[in-house]
């Protein structure tokens, strides 16, 4: 083990809660991959962590523009954290592009650990500097701490017996940087040689250039100057005791259905279409062939979700992910697995619209659709994460929701939650809920004839397979007649059959928990009431509202239709009640419909997450409007 | 996952009306959709299948209604999307004996794109499309198959769309079964129908179907009796190809060109024309193209009816199995596995 207390030079080690570091270069500079393993080694250290990768759409964006610019932004703390930070401590930037489009989330007095060969005369012109300017030279960081450190230069040096070609020496300088970073944050490198030798089993030149430009970047922070004054840092593990792992959003819905299948004895089939940022469902699932999960690449959006219907009605756990324009070509299917009544998980990772908008950016603002897109009247239950690791529940309970009520369940994640992690404390198989499929029964010549639109007291109809005997049935997309399910066209049976569609949607309100209050008081002056990906921006501002003493609480919306029965009492014990949201304004409009109250909004449509400063700010705000 | 009865017992022999539902069939009369219902109600009993493991689905159309009339288990979908609804259905369940019935506009159309890729991957399924050359249940609209120069309600000048070749769609998206049958001729459209179940993988039967309300008499020429034998040909394994009234006309491969000759006058025997082998694609290529529409003006080439090509592919979801089997050989893996994943840590 590297004793990473012990230096070779007595460099003072400060204690602190936590620290929100960006690492930001260009597509082709491995900062994904930098950010990952540093993820992973602070997580495996013990202390909380929240990350979050921003990247452009474009696979490789012109090399030094802003455009190319890719970012790994992470929060690791002693205390619990729900976001990667509003605004970072420490940058590294790799080149001057990664630091012109990040500067303004630097805290004033954070950090900049900026490579220097990314800040020549080309580079500079690339991120649109004026001639002549070079932010590392000509004072206009005064406000920062700046650390010019010449990466490339030192990589070359310590690789330049490597025997690698200069290509392959350049490309390890990604490597320079992290072992820097865990010298300044007092982090072991073991982790990381352990993935590097792991990673490059068959090219063992290569692990060992890897590691060896790692320990370089950990030494030269040990033996040069530049960081005398600043010292290093140490952030206490705090975790508790336990077997952990880490998961993305999209990894965790992935498992969340296997699980399912797992638990409710039933295959799992996924029908699915690449697309961004929902691909990783698919992929994940494809990797789990040995629980015997079926994955299905179709041709298309639609295909993938009615080859899902397909097999719901062979009696699989089946379901279909996607992100907005694939929820749009889903429609119309959607409307038929609401009228044949099968059980169909809908996972929309939502992003940027509307039509191909911001591909890689998240946005809630697929609600309406989710709620309303379809034609005729076709209600279904609505459901949305609210971190990485909740992605695992929701989507786990959407699955538990579409088999108990033998209906469609479109669950809402997000770009952000898609591809942020966090540690998750791996969960005992026997903490999930039972989910009890409730297939028919075969039957005798001589039983009375099969009913496919037969309710229970839940309105639910039984599923009844093909391979089950005297259950021939014939469904279809056509109205049909209650009970027998035969094709109708009576006026008041299709006002009938709608209402119980309805009704039975209605219903699982019954079957769901009651809201309860994530923090604060249960009457007050606000409730933050948010639904999805907001809740880490939320759950940080209210905790701060609380400290400084305002009359704040948080609520966060899984359940979206139907709603927790008691949702309406909640918001009746708060003078205002505020939602926060990444679109214009799509839940305020359905709890101003639902109780006839008057909320008030707080849109962001950036592309990017709400933080904490910008939710804290709200509230003060308007607490101030509440007094005055 | 159901209460199988676990007894074992002699199956019933069945028979046609063991296969039809308690639903009238409401196709308007005369419409060949009905003889394709009997002869698909015909060929169920011989398959050796039970009803409850025989599923048929559809998309949308005249054709589409057909699951409502079988006594099996059905589902009526959505247009254009019968084929991957089936296909999900067959990789989730294997066992289970999949149809799909559907016409000109749900697979050639709106579902063209699942048609051709339904077919590239080969999935189990028998497809029995109707192609009637119209759309029927909009009343009257030109279809993808449609003749140049029909006039319907939307082509009042005539259709200027160059239709499809199903045979040919079929051959070159990678279809492993194609035959073609013709309503009118019921023993025949059976056997065809068996040869299909027959076949493990996706096998596609194009039915040429009278619509006599919107394009009546479209197959007039394959029907008459004055007309049929000079205009068809029947294909038969290893059988040349023969066709005409007297049986004396005969078709030869002049390299790649397909020639009518005459046995009589040109002193030709059996032996010199052009046998029918259905496990060639290339020849079965050219047999596509007998049905261009130069072919029928000029009289030269007579239409094909019968197996074309039928090739011994592995199936899709067999491929997946295989897959899963090969991924489950040291067992299948636990929802504690599951949690846990591969890359956990302890936090002492």
């Amino acid at each position: 083990m590297t004793d990473t207390k012990k230096t070779t030079r007595q460099v003072n080690v400060t204690s602190k809660t936590s620290v929100s570091v960006l690492f930001a270069g260009d597509s082709g500079d491995g900062m994904q991959l930098t950010g990952t393993q540093f993820a992973n080694t602070v997580a495996v250290h013990g202390t909380e962590l929240n990350t979050f990768p921003n990247f452009p759409s474009e696979i490789r964006a012109p090399a030094g523009t802003i455009a190319g610019v890719s970012g790994f932004q992470l929060q690791f703390s002693s205390k619990p954290v729900y976001t990667p930070g509003a605004r970072f401590d420490v940058m590294v930037a790799m080149n001057s592009a990664a630091l012109k489009a990040n500067l303004k989330d630097l805290h004033r007095g954070g950090i900049i650990i900026a490579g220097t060969e990314g800040f020549d005369e080309k580079n500079l012109k690339l991120a649109g500097y004026p001639e002549g300017a070079n932010p590392l030279e000509d004072g206009t960081l005064a406000n920062y701490i700046v650390f010019p450190v010449p990466v490339l230069q030192l990589t070359r040096e310590a690789l330049r017996e490597s025997g690698l070609s200069s290509k392959e020496i350049d490309r390890c300088k990604n490597m320079f940087v992290l072992g820097l970073l865990y010298w300044l944050y007092t982090l072991p490198l073991e982790g990381t040689i352990e993935t590097l030798q792991a990673k490059f089993q068959k090219n063992i030149q290569m692990a060992d250039a890897n590691i060896k430009a790692m320990k370089a970047g950990y030494f030269f922070g040990d033996e040069t100057e530049l960081f005398a004054n600043l010292g290093r840092f140490d952030i206490a593990p705090q975790k508790q005791h336990g077997t952990y792992r880490r998961v993305t959003g999209n990894e965790a819905c992935a498992i969340a259905l296997t699980a399912a299948a797992k638990k409710s004895g039933l295959e799992l089939f996924l029908g699915s279409y690449p697309i961004t940022p929902a691909t990783e469902v698919l992929q994940t699932l494809a990797k789990k062939k040995k629980y015997g999960v079926k994955t299905f690449q179709a041709e298309d959006e639609i295909a993938g979700i009615v080859s899902s219907i397909g097999a719901a009605y062979g009696g699989a756990l089946a379901a279909t992910n996607t992100s907005g324009p694939g929820l749009a070509l889903k429609t119309e299917a959607l409307g038929l697995a609401v009228i044949l009544e099968v059980p169909l998980v809908v996972i929309n990772v939502q992003r940027g619209g509307p039509s191909t908008g911001l591909p890689t950016k998240p946005e809630q603002s697929d609600l309406f659709m989710a709620l309303y897109g379809r034609h005729g009247e076709a209600p279904l239950p609505v459901i949305a994460a609210r971190s990485p690791v909740d992605c695992f529940y929701t989507t786990y309970e959407a699955a538990r929701i579409a088999v108990e009520h033998m209906t469609p369940v479109i669950c809402l994640s997000d770009g952000y939650l898609a591809l942020s992690s966090e540690p998750w404390k791996v969960e005992s198989p026997d903490n999930l809920a039972e989910i009890k499929p409730r297939f028919q029964p075969a039957r005798k010549p001589e039983d009375p004839p099969y009913l496919p639109y037969k309710r229970d007291d839940r309105l639910v109809r039984s599923w009844a397979i093909p391979g089950t005997k005297g259950l021939e049935h014939r469904i279809g997309g056509l109205e049909k007649q209650n009970e027998t399910g035969n094709v109708s066209h009576d006026p008041e049976n299709h006002e009938l059959m709608t209402k119980l569609r309805a009704e039975k949607i209605a219903r699982i309100a019954d079957n769901i928990p009651l809201q309860s209050i994530d923090n604060g008081p249960l009457k007050g002056d606000i409730l933050v009431l948010g639904w999805g990906s907001s809740y880490g921006a939320i759950k940080t501002a209210v905790e701060e509202a609380l400290e400084e003493g305002l009359s704040v609480a948080h609520a966060h919306l899984r359940y979206i239709h139907p709603f927790p029965k008691n949702l309406g009492e909640i918001l009746g014990n708060f003078t205002k009640v505020l939602i926060p949201e990444m679109n214009s304004g799509q839940l305020i409009h359905i709890i101003r419909d639902t109780f006839l109250i008057a909320p008030v909004g707080y849109s962001k449509v950036q592309g990017v997450p709400f933080n904490e400063m910008e939710i804290l700010t709200k509230i003060t705000d308007l607490i101030k409007e509440i007094q005055s | 996952m159901t209460d199988n009865d676990t007894t074992i017992k002699t199956p019933p022999v069945l028979t046609a009306k063991d296969f039809a539902s308690d639903q009238e069939a409401k196709w308007c009369p005369g419409c060949g959709d009905h003889a394709v219902l009997q002869q698909l109600k015909n060929v169920m009993p011989e398959l050796g299948v039970s009803p409850e493991n025989i599923v048929i689905l559809s998309g949308i159309g005249c054709s589409s209604r057909l699951p409502y009339y079988m006594a099996t288990y059905g589902v009526h979908g959505i247009h254009g999307r019968a084929l991957p609804m089936a296909t999900g259905l067959k990789v989730s369940r294997p066992e289970l004996n999949v149809w799909v019935a559907t016409g000109d506009g749900d697979a050639l159309s709106i579902g063209g794109n699942h048609f051709i890729h339904t077919l590239r991957r080969n999935p189990d399924l028998n497809v029995v499309l109707f192609n009637n050359e119209i759309y029927g249940l909009t009343k009257g609209q030109y279809s993808p198959t449609s003749k140049i120069g029909l006039k319907t309600v939307t082509s009042p000048s005539g259709v200027i769309d160059h239709p499809f070749n199903t045979a040919a769609l079929t051959i070159g998206s990678g279809g492993s079964f194609f035959a073609r049958a013709f309503d009118r001729d019921g023993k025949y459209l059976r056997s065809i129908l068996k040869r299909a179940a027959l076949h493990r993988g996706t096998s596609l039967v194009e039915i040429y179907q009278n619509c006599p309300i919107f394009n009546n008499a479209a197959f007039e020429a394959f029907a008459s009796p004055d007309n049929k034998a000079n205009h068809t040909v029947y294909l038969e394994q290893d059988k040349p190809l023969i066709f005409g009234k007297e049986k004396n006309k005969g078709i030869r491969l002049d390299g790649f060109t397909p020639v009518v000759v005459d046995l009589d006058k040109d002193d030709l025997s059996p032996s010199d024309l052009w046998v029918h082998n259905e496990t060639d694609i290339n020849k079965a290529s050219i047999l596509a193209r007998f049905a261009d529409d130069k072919a029928l003006a000029e009289h030269i080439l007579p239409r094909p009816f019968g197996v074309f090509f039928a090739e011994e592919r592995v199936t899709y979801e067999d491929a997946l199995t295989a897959q899963i089997r090969e991924a489950q050989k040291n067992g299948c893996a636990t929802l504690e596995d599951l949690l846990k994943g591969e890359s956990s840590y302890v936090i002492k």
